[in-house]
């Protein structure tokens, strides 16, 4: 496997962490209750966090420091899928992207845990403890929510409805997916989108909530070669106002 | 003075997590190696989450404390390759949660399957368990929120990870 192909990987994990752990942050002071506000923001600190691990790893391969990939490059330079870009909307579509986004990181970083490069099997095994918490958090809030009353139910099923094209997004396959799954990095997209439909149907299930037929939804691909929505690049450009002020300065 | 693990070890207890000043790092289990190699010292710490903003000041509380102690030939590294889990935190760690107000995180060998394993955690004022879990996520990321419904207080929780 050609050291591109690796970095291409690590780019798109990286870029969907900082990305949505940027937006999660938006609901800092927000939250439409305490205990959300908190649960949001602290999402949000390990995701920037744990996309800092992936930054820092391709700093070993020799691209540049972490902080000036994360906050110099614009937004077609990005790998994230359209999905975490996308504004958090109301309360309704944060929960749903939160849910849909982090089972499939989690079976992620699940498959990464066993891959033979051992400095990207140590990161991953570390993130699979900390999304778990993201993952159960999601699956608590889903359930309580959809089985509330018929207002919140409606909301999560029109968000979902609106969510799953671009969840499915996230497993826009890579050009380097065949020669990433042949040197056993990990089983590729395909298989992670496969256990992730099979995971989040249990729960929607439980939830009420219907899952429409996986083949009248249309993805919307394009975010992992830098083809993103209008929202992207103002959040790059707020994302990284303060260390443009002064790139040398010392935090 | 000859230098051995447990000597260093007995130093690294002064090192706090600063974000809970009761809990050393050693008890803490964050301190995963030293090795001595004549007047060199190594440490090596992992992290508990890969976000705690903690960290670097731990990294650098553990360098203060060799230089402190006239070992100034050393070498502190802070990487993954031994995954911190919340079963590294010693019994006497544990004592020092629980007397600081934090409930500490039942063992879990690896089996976290859903938030059950900390919906009824132990009240650390009352060590009732019936209690309530208000969020998985609290004020640190390391934390969570719990009611006790026996003595009405709200409590933290150090997460089992």
């Amino acid at each position: 496997m050609t050291e591109e192909a690796l970095k291409d990987l690590l780019y798109k994990i990286a870029d969907d962490l900082l990305i949505l752990g940027h937006r999660n942050s938006e609901w800092t002071g927000m939250g439409p209750l305490l205990e959300e506000d908190i649960a949001f923001s602290s999402m949000a600190q390990d995701k920037v966090g744990q996309s800092l691990a992936f930054y820092s790893l391709l700093h070993q391969l020799g691209e540049q420091e972490p902080d000036t990939v994360a906050f110099t490059r614009n937004a077609d330079q990005f790998h994230n899928c359209q999905f975490v870009e996308l504004p958090i909307g109301e309360y309704d579509f944060s929960l749903i992207r939160h849910f849909l986004f982090d089972h499939a990181d989690y079976i992620r970083f699940s498959m990464l845990a066993e891959c033979p490069i051992e400095e990207v099997a140590q990161v991953a095994r570390k993130l699979k403890g900390e999304i778990k918490y993201h993952v159960m958090h999601a699956n608590t809030w889903i359930k309580q929510l959809a089985t509330a009353n018929l207002e919140a139910h409606d909301r999560l099923q029109n968000s979902l409805n609106e969510a799953l094209p671009y969840a499915l997004g996230i497993f826009e396959p890579s050009k380097f997916e065949k020669e990433i799954i042949e040197a056993g990095v990990y089983p590729g997209e395909k298989a992670i989108e496969e256990q992730w439909k099979e995971n989040i149907a249990i729960v929607l299930e439980q939830a009420n909530l219907n899952l429409p037929k996986w083949n009248t939804i249309k993805p919307i691909f394009g975010g992992r070669y830098g083809k993103h929505t209008k929202h992207l690049q103002p959040l790059v450009e707020e994302m990284s106002e303060v260390f443009r002020v002064d790139p040398t300065a010392d935090w | 003075m000859t230098l051995t693990d447990d000597k260093i070890l007995e130093l690294l207890k002064e090192v706090k997590d600063p974000e809970i000043p009761v809990i050393s790092l050693v008890d803490l289990g964050v301190i995963t190696g030293i090795e001595i190699e004549e007047d060199h010292v190594t440490v090596n710490m992992t992290p508990t989450f890969i976000g705690c903003p903690a960290m670097d000041y731990m990294k650098q509380d553990v360098v203060d404390v060799l230089s402190k102690n006239g070992i100034d030939n050393h070498t502190v590294n802070l990487n993954l390759k031994t995954t911190w889990s919340s079963d590294l935190i010693s019994d006497e760690g544990k004592r020092a949660l629980k007397k600081f107000g934090l409930a500490p995180p039942p063992v879990h060998n690896n089996l976290i399957e859903d938030l059950d394993i900390i919906e009824h955690a132990e009240c650390p004022n009352c060590d009732s368990t019936n209690t309530t879990l208000k969020s998985p996520f609290g004020p640190t990321l390391c934390r969570s929120l719990h009611h006790c419904n026996s003595c009405g207080e709200a409590f933290e929780s150090f997460k089992p990870i």
